[in-house]
């Protein structure tokens, strides 16, 4: 189960990803805390500017480092990042600027559910939809519920990757009341660009059209990959989500779906964002009490 | 505009040397899956480190010159012909506009490289040239070449003294349908029983007909994960952990069987445990494999690739001095 206030992690696993990456794994298990740590150590790492250093990429409970060896020896950056891992510790008084972001979602809107209902027969339960399977397995009374606690509280981006722009979000709850649901069978051939959708402990949002596993509940009006570059939020880069920004997933109906639609095509769709100083071992100590006060910044004016 | 695409060929892309730098948003590298051969093509023509040019996969193009230009084909042997008289590869060629250039077909390696002098000019995207086809960015319009494209190239100046350099035989590599790739055991390697990892080196896996830029697929063992109870967020599946970054040429095993080694274009992370990556040093070699190829995987530790990774460059800084 996952690591909740004062359980111990294990020791991390150092590992070469052949003669150009270091790899982490922090833990086998997911927790926030273990993210929470991920992000220190690569902030830490990021801010230290090793020449060599090419790409730090933080993942869920794990790290990686994409190096050039002709500059950095493997080896010598494992000796450092042994140190930084002692230096942050269980991440503890770790504080994180970072963003609270309204991220509107349609759930069982059409287009998923067409793409759902065509991918029956690689799903683990062909008679039921993506959420109430979700909902049944997670021990949800109706799928209403289930909605209602995947909408009602906050997530943290934990990581960004498969293809550019896809954000992992891990919801800031309890341990006990994370929810956790299989992949498809197989995998799906196709899936809506902007699709809600969950695997593992993760929820995310799919940043363009193609292949995938994940449970399917919703559709996002607003994109988190902008090539073009069009959008506010994307001058400066095209990919939205930064690991450690607080997503706060808010229901719409159709209407509010078709409107935000229409202001991402013609240019002016903006999301809805505070500047968030968040302290991890608030959202350890009593999670709900803090996730009251961040949604009170993103929506308190 | 200086080159004309007739048949474009199985898989024609503009790749460079790759996009670095944006792994943590999940944009992998593209770029040259064969990056020895596509590098010497730029030493032949004079280009400057890092100008695009053209990966030609198994099955080459008909392109067509619209202008003078001067050119090189290196990689797979697909002996290449102009106005359908066979030419040199590993050479700097003269073609005069109005040339045609075809390829006759594919003897042995994978993919073959057309070096341009002055680099093909597509614009730039995040940096790079490259084509990222798993999801259409880059490149000449974010996919393969089709019939009528027209490309043009950068501007090389008088590059006739080039004409005629060509790179010494014992630089030129040889291909072979049997291919050893040396890898670092490691990443989630601790997932796979004692027995499958030792399998895994033991077995000669065949190249599957799924074998592209985003990945190889192999066939040839059953491999088995140590049985535990799936750790928190990774999903029910053995072969599953909570996901995590791949490098590239890392190796997973979905469902024990059929091992993928993720290569330029791969998705950047996911859920399946991987066991292990391909030295930088030869991924150059895996990307001249195709679909049917025999090949075995041989562990090294970190001593070994960075002496071949050495080796590599020493081999190219030597052809680069030569050509010049």
């Amino acid at each position: 189960m996952g690591s909740g206030v004062g359980t111990e992690l294990p020791e991390a696993r150092y590992s070469y990803g052949g003669d150009e990456y270091v790899f982490v794994e922090l833990a086998e298990a997911m927790s926030l805390k273990v993210n929470f740590r991920a992000m220190a150590i690569t902030n830490r790492l990021r801010e230290e500017d090793i020449p060599g250093v090419t790409d730090i990429c933080p993942s869920n409970a794990s790290y990686m480092v994409r190096i050039d060896p002709d500059q950095l020896n493997p080896d010598e950056l494992i000796s450092r990042l042994k140190e930084i891992d002692e230096e942050v510790g269980d991440a503890e008084g770790f504080e994180l600027k970072t963003r609270v972001v309204d991220v509107p979602v349609m759930m069982e809107d059409p287009w998923t559910h067409e793409t759902l209902m065509r991918f029956r027969d690689r799903h683990q339960d062909p008679d039921a939809t993506d959420l109430e399977y979700s909902a049944r397995i997670n021990g949800y009374d109706s799928k209403e519920d289930f909605i209602a606690a995947l909408l009602g509280s906050p997530w943290l981006v934990t990581m960004i990757g498969f293809v550019p722009g896809l954000p992992w979000c891990y919801q800031l709850v309890p341990p006990e009341e994370q929810v956790e649901v299989p992949k498809y069978v197989r995998p799906r051939t196709f899936t809506p660009e902007r699709a809600f959708g969950f695997g593992g402990g993760f929820a995310v949002v799919y940043s363009v059209q193609g292949a995938g596993g994940y449970q399917l509940y919703g559709l996002a009006p607003a994109p988190v990959l902008d090539v073009e570059q069009r959008l506010k939020d994307f001058q400066d880069s095209m990919v939205f989500p930064k690991p450690g920004d607080i997503f706060n997933y808010r229901g719409v109906d159709r209407e509010e779906f078709d409107r935000i639609r229409s202001e991402v095509e013609d240019g002016t769709f903006e999301y809805r964002q505070r500047e968030f100083v968040f302290h991890p071992d608030r959202s350890l100590e009593d999670p709900h009490a803090y996730n009251r006060e961040i949604l009170g910044v993103l929506y308190g004016d | 505009m200086a080159i004309r695409v007739g048949q474009p060929g199985l898989l024609s892309t503009v790749q460079d040397a790759g996009r670095f730098g944006e792994y943590a948003l999940g944009m992998p590298p593209s770029g040259a899956m064969d990056q020895f051969s596509y590098e010497v093509g730029n030493y032949l023509v004079g280009n400057r480190e890092g100008e695009a040019g053209l990966e030609i996969t198994y099955f080459g193009p008909e392109l067509t010159f619209t202008e003078d230009a001067v050119i090189a084909i290196t990689g797979a042997e697909m002996p290449p012909k102009i106005n359908g008289e066979e030419a040199a590869t590993w050479e700097t060629l003269a073609v005069s506009s109005g040339d045609v250039l075809t390829f006759d077909y594919l003897r042995s390696g994978a993919r073959a490289y057309l070096a341009v002098a002055g680099g093909i000019d597509v614009p730039l995207f995040m940096h790079s040239r490259s084509t990222y086809t798993l999801i259409g960015l880059g490149g000449h319009e974010g996919r393969a070449l089709q019939e009528g494209d027209e490309l043009k190239t950068g501007d090389a100046g008088d590059r006739a003294d080039r004409v005629g350099k060509r790179v010494d035989e014992d630089h030129v590599p040889s291909y072979s349908s049997e291919t050893e790739l040396r890898v670092i055991i490691g990443l989630a390697s601790y997932r796979l029983t004692e027995e499958s990892l030792e399998e895994f080196l033991n077995t000669t896996w065949t190249v599957t007909t799924d074998a592209d830029r985003v990945g190889y697929r192999y066939r040839g063992g059953e491999l088995g994960f140590v049985e535990r109870e799936q750790p928190a967020g990774a999903g029910a599946d053995q072969a599953n952990v909570v996901d995590f970054g791949y490098p590239i040429g890392s190796i997973q095993v979905p469902g024990g069987v059929e091992p993928i080694v993720l290569m330029n274009d791969a998705v950047t992370g996911g859920g399946y445990a991987t066991i292990g990556t391909v030295i930088s040093a030869d991924r150059d070699k895996l990307a001249q494999t195709k679909t049917n190829d025999r090949t075995r995987f041989r562990s090294v530790d970190l001593d070994e690739a960075l002496e071949a990774r050495k080796q590599r460059r020493e081999q190219l800084e030597e052809i680069r001095q030569a050509l010049q």
